[in-house]
């Protein structure tokens, strides 16, 4: 049996595309939307995101059959907001310019609802490992469209790819113009419904 | 005091960078629960209620205990505890939350029936804990703390209840079937979301 057919190698793959996060369970959305005007922000976005997601997944994995069931919600947040206050203090340290950029979006993991999401329909009734593979699963997925997003609102908003100049000077020259939109709010409304709609119409039979 | 700059903060929390359509904050709730107007009133109201609530204690929170040199009146000038800063926001949000239900469902049953199952749903509505954030970052005094999260609250209040009045109209119409659901909403707020920015040129 092949990893892809395996449950380990499902519960990873299948948040990827076919039950993305953020296009098919509608989970996480803020950030997704507000730290994607450049990529090397949205990047570290990601990677902060699935370290937490990954983390909770496996504690609350682990402590699942302890944790009384009437007040899991704020047992969840506790392990979530001490997770998430190790990773601002890490960006902050090492990483003190996209800190800065990804102001108050870092915080807002804590309330981001892949990780509560996840937390609640899947570390409490699976195991450590599996948790895990989860955890890893949803990073992806969330990184993905993030990256995506961050991507094409770059190149098509300030004419860069992770700071570096793409848009050939010619081009400028000859009366091209960056979208001014795409670097605006609404820009990550339309991408990211542009996303969807694509996914929707390439996945539909998968589902 | 300031009147005019506290007018500012109004205007600019309630259309310039509205919390739902500039800062993208509280996207979940607002995707989920903008299918029916009463539904997404009620809601808007409860984030008003709550948003109000928090903010302030936050502020006292972060102002008496946790800033740089905050403990100095317990003469502990050299304690920094800024790193606590979302635990216990959000152990503050999450309790005030808690606290406002049993009271409302104490005094005034009929407003808790009106709002009741919309409460729990508030502490995970990144709103709250985003305005909290934004007044430690800006540094704004009380008064400019009360003004800047009501109207906050007031701004996401108009946006869900928009949606909500479009999605209804929308029913009527022949959406490309890929678009359908999630995908024309998004770009339904982002039309919203353009028509906000319209705003952006009043300054005082």
């Amino acid at each position: 049996m092949s990893f892809g057919k395996s449950r380990e190698g499902q519960v990873l793959i299948k948040p990827l595309i076919a039950a993305n996060p953020i296009m098919i369970q509608t989970l996480g959305v803020c950030s997704a939307l507000a730290v994607t005007v450049q990529l090397k922000p949205a990047i570290v976005m990601s990677l902060a995101l699935m370290t937490v997601v990954t983390a909770s997944n496996v504690i609350i994995s682990l402590i699942r059959n302890v944790i009384p069931a009437k007040i899991r919600i704020i047992t969840f947040m506790l392990v979530i907001s001490t997770l998430v206050a190790l990773a601002d203090q890490i960006l902050k340290a090492y990483l003190f310019d996209v800190s800065k950029q990804l102001s108050v979006f870092v915080g807002l993991i804590i309330t981001n609802c892949i990780v509560m999401g996840r937390a609640e329909a899947f570390a409490t009734t699976n195991t450590p490992k599996m948790a895990f593979m989860d955890g890893i699963g949803n990073g992806l997925g969330y990184s993905i469209v993030l990256c995506g997003v961050a991507a094409v609102r770059e190149v098509l908003g300030s004419g860069k790819f992770l700071g570096y100049e793409v848009a050939p000077q010619a081009l400028y020259d000859i009366g091209y113009v960056n979208n001014g939109l795409m670097v605006l709010a609404p820009g990550a409304f339309f991408l990211i419904g542009i996303f969807i709609w694509l996914s929707n119409t390439f996945y539909k039979g998968e589902r | 005091m300031d009147i005019v700059g506290l007018i500012s903060i109004a205007l600019t929390s309630i259309f310039i960078s509205n919390i739902l359509l500039a800062n993208f904050l509280g996207m979940c709730s607002f995707l989920e629960c903008a299918k029916n107007i009463q539904t997404a009133n009620g809601l808007g109201l409860a984030v008003i209620f709550v948003l109000t609530l928090t903010a302030p204690l936050n502020w006292a929170i972060y102002n008496f205990f946790l800033k740089d040199e905050a403990l100095a009146w317990l003469g502990l000038e050299t304690v920094n505890l800024e790193f606590l800063v979302f635990l216990t926001f959000i152990a503050v949000i999450a309790s005030s939350v808690q606290i406002v239900e049993m009271a409302m469902e104490k005094f005034s049953p009929a407003l808790y029936s009106a709002l009741g199952i919309f409460l729990p749903l508030i502490t995970v509505n990144c709103a709250i804990l985003g305005v909290s954030l934004f007044l430690v970052e800006r540094k704004y005094t009380l008064i400019e703390t009360l003004v800047f999260s009501f109207s906050s609250g007031i701004g996401w209040w108009l946006a869900i209840v928009g949606l909500a009045a479009i999605n209804k109209k929308m029913q009527y119409s022949n959406v490309p079937e890929g678009l359908r659901g999630l995908g024309i909403t998004f770009i339904t707020t982002g039309l919203m979301a353009m028509a906000f920015m319209c705003f952006a040129g009043i300054s005082l």
